[in-house]
């Protein structure tokens, strides 16, 4: 059973995705970080639901794969205004929310 | 494989062979030649044309093949043996305990589609050579125009309901890319988007009733055939089994309907398909002729049996898809007189022609209806092609026959005889193709005892004949005019219309050649009046308008049953199979079956010879329902050809008082009124008998039907939408004022109250930078982890 290799290889996809967005500047790529989280849980979902025998795992891949979608969507029509606005897609410029 | 043929007393060995087995390649070759042009295309000599053209020649030679073995394979088979499909499926993936497959179903109606896809796709790119030399997305055209063609032979050869939604739903993409192919101009992208958006409408149906008949039928068809439900041969014999509730396939043939409705541009939804001329004109004439359109009409007779039992067809009531089929036809050819663009009039003519064959397939005639897919196919790509022709190198890029054309006939020799010829044919005249499979429709459809459907039928017949003739006269006949006179546009006119498109190729053409924008509207093809067209472009006319006269002969009911190969080729027999696993039939009960159905088939008519369509098959199962064929007269054949003269005759002479005499009149009047005042009664009186044509007999005969038909189009079928829409607006407004302002609102301000005095206290923590939110984040669901292995351990 590739159990293992599944969940390693998830793992790895998640911590150079939290990597990405704690470390990286640039809003594209922090939103292509988080889409690495996402799939790096897909895996996750898929081994478990492969080594269970059971379809709900996929189901649910299928849904996050959809909201992954609309998240990015979201996204990047958030980054195009922000560098209509700003010229830039810098996140580290982007701290009018200070308290 | 679960399936043989039924032992007869000799048993049938069918034969096969290499192209037959391995037809499923016939989609991957375009579909793969569309990966290198997009790949490699644009560093190639031609920029990708070669490998969409060397690829639909494959496709053809693999589809040849395959039909030239399967004719071998039905002639090695007895008169009355079912030939059995050559079925392949591989899984294609697994979820939920269900199986999705993908192969092939090979047999006589898809390798008469395969053949004429590939066929006219072939033309139609080296057509498009020509045609679209020097365009700006000259490659990504081609792109297009090889994935769009393999999108139809994958729907073709499509072994199951998934394999089959996967090639219509790649054609719909396709078509989207290809019409709004000049996508700068406004109208264009909207044309674009009003063919994706329509047949989408109808696509809803298609899933629907995917889903409704796999989850109807798949118990059945797992246990008897050991097939899944999504299965086209398991669909057909548990449509006929006389096991399913007539509401499940009432449902799922009508949602299947619906989609047919939208792709194949029948009534309502048939509005999207002149507007789908704004793409350039190969895409017009790939896509009205063997692709696309015909999809809607392929699903339908590839499925006949669901729609034979689900719309009760052959029954006592009409049913829904003969009553589409009817108001199609009339409806799109009175629309035809209105339209002062040719392709506007092709347009509809194509729409009124699919009227033909679904209401064919919804009155039983399906063999004529299959027929009539073929040979429209090469007469209705011959027009449109001829159609680009004069565009092309007569009237500057445009399609107006009013403005810009009239007498051509001098000047575009071979592209007047293919027009001619091709019209005859779409008129049905007795020798050309176009006779002997609409002329059959008609006669089928009376015999099956829909009179009348017949007499709409042979109405269509002198409508398409009158505006035919009226376009042929505007076009070819007269003087010329506009820009086919040699009057060069201005500016402005170029973005009128839809010859809006062609000033941008020509746009890019002036771009490439002369790096300025003095060359638009002055380059090679201005500089010089009609003339005919190029190698490239007459020579598939030529092939084509040989196809419009010949393609008839391959079933040519009037010269009796040994010209019938279309029948004995492609029409499925209705006959009951054994199958293994069922209860097996007592041992000469096939036998007794068979031979039953031999002798009532030599009776004239054949009526009910076979259970098949009409009563539970016992011991097999049927693939076909059994059908009737009407004996052909040739009374009937030539009061149809009369009717067809009637109305060439009586729309020259209009055309003739209309067009040539009225312009005389109108000139002369004006200059005379204004030099010698009103002194020319007789002149007047000319011009009043004009008047008298137009205003008078036109107007109250053609005009109120047509304009009727187009006010239904444009106010009553857009009201309704338009409707809809103000309609969900004053709900939302309502909704605005009411609940969000007062009820959302004060509970939001409320809270907000609230929550300001807590954000004070955690305000160190906001420090607006995101990537410190996230460490935040990640930080919390680290602990959060901890915890929970902790406490597990």
């Amino acid at each position: 059973m590739l159990l293992n290799q599944f969940l390693i290889l998830g793992a790895i996809l998640f911590c150079i995705g939290v990597y990405g967005v704690i470390a990286r500047k640039n809003a594209v790529l922090v939103l292509m970080s988080i889409e690495l989280i996402l799939n790096s849980v897909n895996i996750n979902l898929l081994a478990f639901s492969l080594r269970n025998g059971s379809t709900d795992g996929h189901t649910f891949a299928l849904y996050v794969i959809a909201i992954a979608a609309a998240e990015v969507g979201v996204g990047l029509a958030m980054v195009l205004l922000m560098y209509r606005n700003r010229r830039s897609v810098g996140l580290d410029e982007l701290s009018e929310m200070k308290g | 494989m679960f399936v043989q043929a039924a032992e007869t007393a000799e048993k049938v060995v069918l034969t096969s062979g290499w192209f037959l087995e391995h037809a499923y390649i016939i989609p991957l070759i375009p579909a793969f030649a569309f990966l290198l042009i997009i790949f490699f295309g644009k560093r190639m000599p031609m920029k990708g044309s070669e490998f969409g053209i060397a690829s639909m020649v494959g496709a053809l030679v693999f589809s040849g093949g395959a039909a030239y073995q399967w004719i071998q394979r039905v002639n090695g088979a007895g008169e009355e043996a079912f030939i059995e499909p050559v079925v392949k499926s591989w899984t294609w993936w697994q979820n939920g305990g269900f199986s999705f497959g993908i192969g092939q179903h090979i047999d006589g109606l898809s390798l008469t589609i395969l053949v004429v896809v590939a066929f006219i796709s072939t033309l139609v790119q080296i057509y498009s050579t020509e045609y679209l030399h020097g365009d700006r997305r000259y490659t990504h055209f081609f792109a297009s125009l090889t994935l769009f063609s393999a999108g139809m032979l994958n729907m073709v050869v499509a072994e199951n309901m998934i394999q089959l939604i996967l090639g219509w739903e790649i054609m719909g993409l396709c078509s989207f890319m290809l019409i709004g192919h000049w996508w700068e101009d406004g109208a264009n992208s909207r044309a674009a988007l009003k063919a994706f958006f329509t047949t989408r409408t109808g696509d809803i149906g298609l899933l629907v009733g995917t889903s409704v008949l796999f989850f109807a039928a798949n118990d059945w068809t797992q246990k008897e055939l050991g097939l899944s439900g999504f299965s086209i041969r398991g669909l057909s014999a548990w449509a006929l089994s006389g096991t399913p509730g007539q509401t499940a396939i009432t449902v799922g043939a009508v949602a299947l309907f619906i989609a047919c409705i939208g792709k194949s541009g029948q009534f309502p939804l048939h509005t999207w398909l002149p507007d789908a001329m704004a793409g350039p004109t190969p895409v017009s004439s790939l896509l009205h002729s063997s692709t696309m359109v015909v999809a809607g009409v392929f699903l339908v007779a590839r499925l006949y049996p669901v729609f034979f039992e689900g719309m009760n067809i052959l029954g006592t009531n009409v049913n829904f898809i003969v009553v589409i089929g009817g108001i199609t036809i009339v409806i799109a050819a009175a629309l035809a007189f209105v339209q002062t663009d040719i392709k506007k009039v092709l347009a509809y003519s194509t729409v009124s022609q699919l009227g033909y064959m679904m209401m064919g397939l919804g009155a039983g005639a399906w063999l004529p209806a299959v027929f009539h897919i073929f040979t429209h196919a090469f007469f209705k790509a011959c027009l449109f092609l001829a159609a680009g022709s004069i565009s092309h190198s007569a009237s500057h890029h445009s399609f107006d026959m009013k403005k810009d054309m009239g007498g051509l006939r001098k000047f575009m020799p071979i592209t007047f005889t293919t027009w001619v010829i091709s019209t005859l044919a779409l008129c049905g005249v007795f020798p050309f193709s176009g006779f002997f499979s609409k002329d059959e429709i008609i006669d089928n459809v009376g015999h099956n005892g829909y009179n009348l459907f017949m007499i709409v039928g042979l109405a269509g017949a002198f409508l398409t004949a009158a505006y035919m003739t009226r376009a042929t006269y505007l076009t070819f006949f007269g003087e010329p005019r506009g820009a086919s006179a040699g009057e060069h546009h201005d500016e402005g006119h170029g973005h009128d219309a839809h010859d809006s498109h062609d000033a941008h190729a020509h746009d890019a053409h002036g771009h490439d050649s002369h790096d300025s924008h003095d060359a638009h509207g002055h380059d090679d093809h201005a500089s010089h009046g009609p003339r005919e067209s190029g190698p490239l472009i007459t020579i598939p006319l030529i092939i084509l308008a040989t196809l419009a006269i010949g393609s008839g002969l391959l079933n040519a009911t009037p010269f009796g049953e040994k010209w019938e190969n279309m029948k004995k080729w492609v029409e499925p027999r209705a006959v009951v199979v054994n199958v293994h696993g069922m209860a097996e039939p007592t041992g000469s009960h096939g036998e007794v079956k068979l031979a039953a159905g031999a002798v009532a088939a030599e009776e004239e008519g054949g009526h009910h010879a076979s259970p098949c369509g009409s009563e539970t098959p016992e011991g097999g199962v049927c693939y076909a329902p059994q059908l009737n064929h009407a004996p052909f007269k040739w009374a009937k054949g030539a009061m149809s050809v009369g009717i067809v003269f009637a109305g060439m005759i009586l729309s020259w002479l209009l055309c003739v008082q209309l067009y040539a005499r009225k312009n005389k009149a109108l000139v002369g009047l004006t200059q005379r009124n204004k030099l010698l005042g009103a002194g020319y009664a007789f002149l007047a009186n000319k011009y009043y008998l004009d008047h008298l044509y137009e205003r008078v007999i036109v107007r109250s005969i053609a005009h109120p039907i047509a304009r009727g038909a187009y006010w239904v189009n444009q106010n009553v079928l857009d009201g309704i939408v338009n409707g809809a829409g103000i309609g969900s607006r004053k709900i939302a407004g309502w909704v605005y004022r009411n609940v969000d302002q007062k009820v959302v609102d004060g509970a939001v301000n409320g809270a907000g109250n609230a929550a300001q005095g807590a954000g004070g206290a955690l305000q160190p923590v906001q420090s607006g930078k995101v990537n410190q939110y996230g460490a935040l984040l990640f930080g919390a669901a680290a602990i959060g982890a901890l915890v929970l292995v902790i406490i597990n351990t």
